[in-house]
C-alpha cells in the first residue's frame, strides 16, 4: 500500500510509518458509556490520534416527525436524551406553544421549571458519578444514585413514567401535581443536599480522582466556542453563556441564581460546573416553590387552549364536543399557523434547539434540532490526542 | 440586555451585498435573511469577521426541501452574537438537483459534522470540505433520507395502505 493512497477503513492504515498500535474501542452497546466506535492510533499507552465513528443508533427523528402530528413528537423527543428526557419535552412544548403563540399561566411555568430542575439534577448525576466510576471511584456512584432513583419517582408521581417521561403537554401540564409529588419534592429538597455534599467529600478534594481528571481533556474558550461547545462544557472552559439567562423561557428571568464557570475547561472543570448547577438548580426549585405558593391561581395546570390540550377524559366518554376534540387533537387535525420558529432550551448538555417550519399541516414540515453532544463531539480527537489510555 | 441594530445590519448588508441579499425579515423569530447561494460563504464571513455585528457563534446549519418551489433546495445556517444576545439566520437556496455549497469549516471547525449531516441527509455538497462522507447513515445507503421523495417506510410493502394518514 503506498503512503498517499486513501483508505476508507482506519485499521488497514496500521504500521504505515512506525510501530503504531490500532486499538479498536467500540462500538459498544448502547446502555453502556459511549455509543461510538472509536479508532485509536497509539503510540505504546499515548494517543496519537483518535477517530470517532458515530450513527450507530442513529434514529432518523427528523423524518419520523415529518409524519406525526405535533402532539405524537413528544415521546420522541424523550429519546433524544433519556437522561433528562423531561427537559426535552418541555422544549418541544415550548416550541409549538411560540409558533401557535399560546399562553401559558404563571402557576404552569413555574412547575415546568420544578420539573425541567429536577431533571437537570438528575442528569448531571449520572455525568458526574459516572465520571467517578470511570476513574475508578464506584462508590460514590453507588451512594448519590439512590438520589437519581428518588427523581425518577418523582416522575411516577407526576406523569407515570420514570425514563422516557412524555411529560406535559403543548399548552400545560397533562394534569396537576398530586399530594404525593409535593411531598416527595419536599422530602428531596429536605434530604438530598446531605447526599450530595457526601457525594462531594468523596470526589471533589480526592487526590487520585484530582489527578485522574485536572489537565485530562482541557480545551481553551476559543475552541470551545469555534466548536460551538454550549452548555456546561462551555462554562467550564470559561464563558458564562446559559441560555436560561440568555435567552429566558417559562420566566426563568425572575428567578435569581449564579451561573458557574470553570477556567481550564478540562474534565474536572466540567464535573465541578455540573456540582456547582445541581446546587443553584436546588435553590431554583426552592424559588419555584415559593412562587408557586405565592400566586393567588392554585390550581391551573394548562392554559386556556382547547385546540390543542386534551380536553377531561370524563368528558371525552361523556360529550360528543369533547370526543370530536380528543380526535381532532390527536390525529392533528387542529390549526397551526404557517411559519418557522427557532426555540432552545438549557438541556443538561447544553442548547437544545428545535428549528420548526410549519406548512399550516397536521405535522410539521420540517424539524432540525440541535443536538448539543453531537456538535461537541467533533472536538473529540482534537481533545484525545496526547493523552495517555490508562 | 443590549440588543444589536438591526436596521443598520440591514443597511450595512445591503451596502456591502446589495443585490444578492434577496430578502429580509424582521418579524420572523430572529432576523432572517435569504441570500443567493453563492454569496452564501462571504456574506456569513462577513457577519462573523465584522467587529461591531460580531457573530461568532455558529448555532446550527441544516437542509431544507421544498419540492414545489422552482429553488427546491435550500441551507439554512444560524449564527449568535452571544455578547449582544442577538441571533441571525441565513438561508440560500437553489435550483439545482445536486446542490453545491462552499463549506463554512473554514471558518469554524463545528461546521464539519453539521455539514456532513446535511451531505448525509440531502446530498449537499460543500467545495473544500475535507472528510465530506455520510455520518449518521450507513455508508452503503442510496438516496438522501431528508428529502421529500424519499419514503419514510419501505414502498415495496404492500401490506398496508397508508393513504389515509401520511403527509
Amino acid at each position: 500500500m503506498t503512503k498517499n493512497q486513501q483508505v476508507t477503513n482506519p485499521t488497514n492504515t496500521a504500521l504505515q510509518e512506525k510501530d503504531y498500535t490500532i486499538l479498536n474501542l467500540g462500538p459498544t452497546h448502547p446502555a453502556t458509556h459511549g455509543i461510538f466506535q472509536n479508532v485509536m492510533k497509539m503510540d505504546g499507552e499515548l494517543i496519537v490520534s483518535a477517530e470517532p465513528t458515530i450513527g450507530y443508533i442513529h434514529r432518523a427523528f427528523e423524518k419520523l416527525a415529518e409524519r406525526r402530528p405535533f402532539y405524537q413528537i413528544t415521546p420522541i423527543t424523550d429519546r433524544m436524551n433519556y437522561c433528562s428526557s423531561p427537559i426535552n419535552n418541555m422544549g418541544w412544548h415550548m416550541t409549538v406553544e411560540k409558533l401557535a403563540g399560546i399562553e401559558i399561566p404563571k402557576r404552569v411555568q413555574y412547575l415546568r421549571v420544578i420539573i425541567m430542575e429536577l431533571a437537570r439534577i438528575s442528569d448531571h448525576i449520572i455525568c458526574n458519578s459516572v465520571i467517578g466510576v470511570d476513574s475508578g471511584a464506584m462508590t460514590g456512584f453507588l451512594y448519590i444514585f439512590q438520589w437519581r432513583e428518588f427523581i425518577y419517582e418523582i416522575y411516577e408521581e407526576l406523569c407515570g413514567a420514570r425514563l422516557t417521561t412524555n411529560i406535559g403537554r403543548i399548552g400545560g401540564l397533562e394534569r396537576d401535581f398530586n399530594e404525593k409529588a409535593w411531598e416527595k419534592i419536599h422530602y428531596f429538597l429536605k434530604e438530598f443536599p446531605a447526599g450530595l455534599k457526601e457525594f462531594e467529600n468523596l470526589l471533589v478534594r480526592n487526590r487520585i480522582f484530582m489527578d485522574r481528571t485536572i489537565k485530562c481533556g482541557p480545551i481553551s474558550a476559543e475552541r470551545a466556542l469555534a466548536y460551538s461547545f454550549s452548555g456546561p462544557n462551555l462554562r467550564a472552559a470559561g464563558v458564562d453563556y446559559d441560555v436560561r439567562v440568555m435567552n429566558p423561557y417559562s420566566s426563568y428571568e425572575e428567578f435569581s441564581f449564579t451561573i458557574p464557570i470553570g477556567t481550564n475547561g478540562d474534565t474536572y472543570d466540567r464535573f465541578m460546573v455540573r456540582q456547582r448547577e445541581m446546587w443553584e438548580s436546588l435553590s431554583i426549585i426552592q424559588q419555584a416553590i415559593d412562587k408557586v405558593n405565592a400566586l393567588e391561581d392554585k390550581t391551573s395546570f394548562h392554559g386556556n387552549v382547547p385546540e390543542f390540550f386534551l380536553p377531561p377524559k370524563e368528558e371525552v366518554y361523556n360529550s360528543m364536543e369533547a370526543l370530536i376534540w380528543h380526535f381532532k387533537i390527536v390525529m392533528g387535525e387542529t390549526t397551526i399557523p404557517k411559519g418557522e420558529v427557532y426555540h432552545c432550551v438549557e438541556g443538561g448538555n447544553g442548547e437544545l434547539g428545535f428549528y420548526l417550519v410549519s406548512d399550516g399541516g397536521r405535522t410539521p414540515y420540517r424539524l432540525h434540532f440541535r443536538r448539543p453532544c453531537y456538535i461537541y463531539y467533533q472536538a473529540y480527537p482534537e481533545n484525545g490526542e496526547r493523552f495517555y489510555v490508562e | 440586555m443590549p440588543t444589536l441594530n438591526i436596521e443598520l445590519l440591514e443597511s450595512k448588508l445591503k451596502e456591502n451585498f446589495n443585490e444578492k441579499i434577496l430578502s429580509t425579515d424582521k418579524d420572523a423569530d430572529m432576523f432572517s435573511i435569504v441570500v443567493t447561494k453563492e454569496a452564501l460563504h462571504d456574506v456569513v464571513q462577513f457577519l462573523k469577521e465584522d467587529a461591531y455585528f460580531n457573530f461568532h457563534y455558529l448555532t446550527t446549519l441544516g437542509g431544507l426541501h421544498y419540492p414545489d418551489s422552482p429553488f427546491p433546495f435550500g441551507l439554512m445556517v444560524q449564527l449568535h452574537n452571544m455578547p449582544e444576545n442577538s441571533r441571525i439566520r441565513i438561508k440560500a437556496f437553489t435550483g439545482d438537483h445536486e446542490p453545491t455549497f462552499q463549506t463554512l469549516t473554514n471558518l469554524w471547525p463545528a461546521a464539519n459534522w453539521m455539514e456532513r449531516e446535511a451531505y448525509d441527509f440531502f446530498g449537499f455538497r460543500f467545495t473544500g470540505h475535507h472528510d465530506l462522507r455520510r455520518i449518521l447513515n450507513m455508508d452503503s445507503l442510496e438516496g438522501w433520507p431528508l428529502r421529500k421523495e424519499y419514503p419514510l417506510e419501505d414502498p415495496f410493502r404492500k401490506d398496508k395502505d397508508d393513504k389515509m394518514f401520511g403527509r
